[in-house]
């Protein structure tokens, strides 16, 4: 016999009583649970729209507009490449990844292609400061920050992302667009002859449906080479967290990159954060409801608990029972509550976001197994918050008041 | 001597007016005796004992239990002399309800964090000496009323204390009943020289006593063997 056990054993005798106990913050928990299993795969559905668009941030010229960045005319604006190293060795935080283009409209043979030189990825990752604030880890904190782990981790085999993930491009190779490919009948591993130098076609594009079918990707320093705009780019892509760009990502931007234009594709990163922040707003709201109905609900089984068994704290007492034993015998009691609680939350709050959430919000919801862990812990907090004041008046009883209660 | 009550004042203000529980009593106890205390309703018997336990503080007056004074010492320490020197028998039994038998007489044992193997075999042979081996998996609701005294009184020896206060043991028991619980505390103080102290109204338990207090509206009026 153990304290421990006598602990178990009450609860089981009195299962009913657990299940009224254990009503409301199971509900409670499961409602969290169900909101953000829901709304972090509609996060990540949103982000992957986002990310098909290329980017959430666009760097620009002063002179420049959007068309410019689209049409790439002749003698469209360009702006120093070394803003990348700026972005890369400022402390601005919330740039998950970024790609500077060059773009021209030049001519093969007698059809007129678009000419976009690319940093593959190698050259940017090199950069030691790029690592530490880029991909890597980024994979939790990624609800809105699209990034090719977490849409792998979804199983998610995005051609565009494959491309933006292309290690090397190395000089003297390039990628062609599916249309351009067509026009130009290009095939993969053959040759093409741009503006007098030869560059070997590594992969045709599979169809996007955007602007990128119509181009041919090389590296950017042989385009720069070609074009004779040396240390230049027509843009630079930003994919930024969206909460920092909320958080004033772009002013942060705009001063350490003077005479350019920055704006993100407005509508649907300000559509992105309003859901977000709604979610979270609705999230923190449950939070604290059922911080204090779950508090005080299972507050409220304790006292009732403990009056039921005053006599029997009374009899310990007199048998040599410490203080600090009825508080172990309460608060372990709690502590089992919470942890059930937690548990049977997540299970509910998960079955019913994985069942309700192609219904509701038209998206697979898949179980989250890292939410188990924060039910527990919100659950067994708020018990133990619940149950701590009736604790303290159950260990503070008289023993001999108690037994004479016949 | 065991046990010794010096001038002992226990007051009780109810409503503006004083009583006096406990009005200078004085006595002494030594090892081995079988101490009665009878009196009226109201005399102050189970105040007597409460005071004993440590359950309530005196007025005025001294406690002096194995040598030590035990009536000016911290909350912790009574606890701790409860725990292991004192086993306790109330006339309502005081069984834990959702306890088996076994269990319930395991309790001081688990108190004092005695390992699990040691309480099975200990409350085993506790209860085949009361006679309740082939009830140790029942519930209190499933046993009789003497059964019940029974594994209260398992359960105040189980830890070997040095005394036992009981009050009113056989109070809730018809006169059979209370003949064999009767014996069974005589037997325990004999055998076990467990020094035993009980509060009663009957006549017939009284004379069990080889020490006998009287009360009457808080003063010892008689006292002797
Ligand atoms: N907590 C209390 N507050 C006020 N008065 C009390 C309290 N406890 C006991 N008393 C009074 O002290 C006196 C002695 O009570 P006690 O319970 O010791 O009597 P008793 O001899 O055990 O009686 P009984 O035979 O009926 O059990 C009574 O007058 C009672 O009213
Ligand atoms: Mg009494």
């Amino acid at each position: 016999m153990t304290i421990l056990k006598l602990v178990f054993i009450e609860l089981w005798k009195r299962k009913s009583q657990l299940i009224t106990g254990l009503l409301a913050i199971t509900l409670g928990i499961a409602v969290i649970v169900a909101i953000q299993s829901v709304s972090v795969v509609s996060e990540q559905n949103v982000a992957r729209n986002l990310d098909n668009l290329g980017a959430n941030i666009l760097v620009l010229p002063q002179g420049a507009s959007i068309d410019d960045y689209y049409t790439s005319d002749i003698d469209a604006p360009t702006l120093p490449m070394d803003y990348v190293e700026r972005i890369l060795t400022s402390t601005i935080a919330g740039v998950d990844n970024m790609s500077p283009k060059l773009t021209r409209r030049v001519k093969v043979g007698d059809q007129s292609v678009v000419l976009t030189g690319i940093l593959p990825k190698s050259e940017i990752a090199s950069k030691p400061l790029w690592q530490s604030s880029g991909l890597l880890g980024a994979e939790l904190k990624t609800a809105c920050a699209p990034s090719q782990s977490a849409n792998k981790s979804h199983g998610l085999e995005d051609e565009k992302l494959k491309r933006k993930a292309i290690d090397t491009l190395n000089s003297k190779d390039c990628l062609a667009g599916s249309q351009v490919a067509k026009r130009l009948k290009l095939s993969a591993n053959g040759r093409i002859n741009i503006m007098g130098k030869e560059f070997n076609i590594v992969k045709i594009l599979p169809e996007t449906g955007t602007v990128d079918d119509d181009r041919i990707f090389a590296n950017l320093r042989d385009v720069q080479q070609l074009l004779g705009i040396e240390n230049q780019v027509s843009a630079i892509e930003i994919m930024g967290c969206c909460n920092a760009i909320s958080e004033g990502l772009l002013g942060k931007l705009r001063n350490i990159l003077p005479d350019t234009r920055i704006t993100t594709i407005g509508q649907i990163v300000s559509t992105q954060i309003e859901t977000n922040q709604l979610m979270k707003k609705i999230t923190l709201i449950m939070l604290i409801i059922i911080f204090f109905v779950g508090g005080i609900s299972i507050g409220n089984y304790i006292w009732a608990n403990v009056n039921e068994r005053k006599r029997e704290i009374g009899i310990l007492r007199m048998m040599g029972a410490e203080r600090s034993t009825i508080y172990k015998m309460f608060l372990l009691k709690a502590l089992i509550l919470g942890v059930a609680g937690g548990i049977l939350g997540y299970l509910l709050g998960t079955l019913a976001g994985v069942i309700l959430g192609p219904y509701l919000a038209g998206i697979v919801v898949k179980p989250v197994y890292i939410y188990l862990l924060w039910s527990v812990l919100l659950s067994v907090t708020i018990s133990l918050a619940g149950s701590l004041f009736p604790t303290y008046l159950a260990a503070k009883f008289d023993p001999h008041t108690n037994l004479q209660e016949d | 001597m065991i046990l010794q009550g010096e001038n002992i004042l226990k007051q009780y203000h109810h409503k503006g007016e004083t009583i006096n529980a406990l009005d200078h009593v004085s006595f002494k106890v030594n090892k081995g005796d079988f101490v009665t205390v009878t009196g009226p309703s109201g005399s102050g018997k189970s105040t007597l004992l409460l005071a004993l336990f440590g359950l309530i503080r005196l007025t005025s007056g001294n406690i002096i239990f194995d040598g030590k004074r035990i009536d000016n010492i911290g909350d912790r320490q009574l606890t701790d002399i409860r725990k292991k020197s004192i086993g306790y028998i109330l006339q309502s039994f005081a069984l834990i309800p959702y306890l088996t038998t076994i269990q319930n007489v395991m309790i001081p044992l688990a108190l004092e964090k005695i390992p699990g193997k040691e309480q099975a075999k200990r409350a085993r042979e506790i209860l085949d000496y009361v006679g309740l081996s082939d009830r140790m998996e029942h519930l209190p609701r499933e046993l009789s009323a003497g059964q019940q005294q029974r594994i209260a009184i398992a359960r105040s020896i189980i830890h070997r204390p040095q005394i036992i206060m009981a009050d009113e043991p056989t109070g809730n028991l018809d006169p059979t009943l209370s003949l064999e619980i009767l014996e069974f505390l005589k037997k325990i103080n004999r055998e076990n020289k467990i020094t035993i102290i009980m509060v009663t109204h009957s006549s017939v338990a009284a004379g069990y006593g080889t020490m006998k207090l009287h009360l009457n509206e808080g003063k010892i009026v008689t006292s002797g063997n």
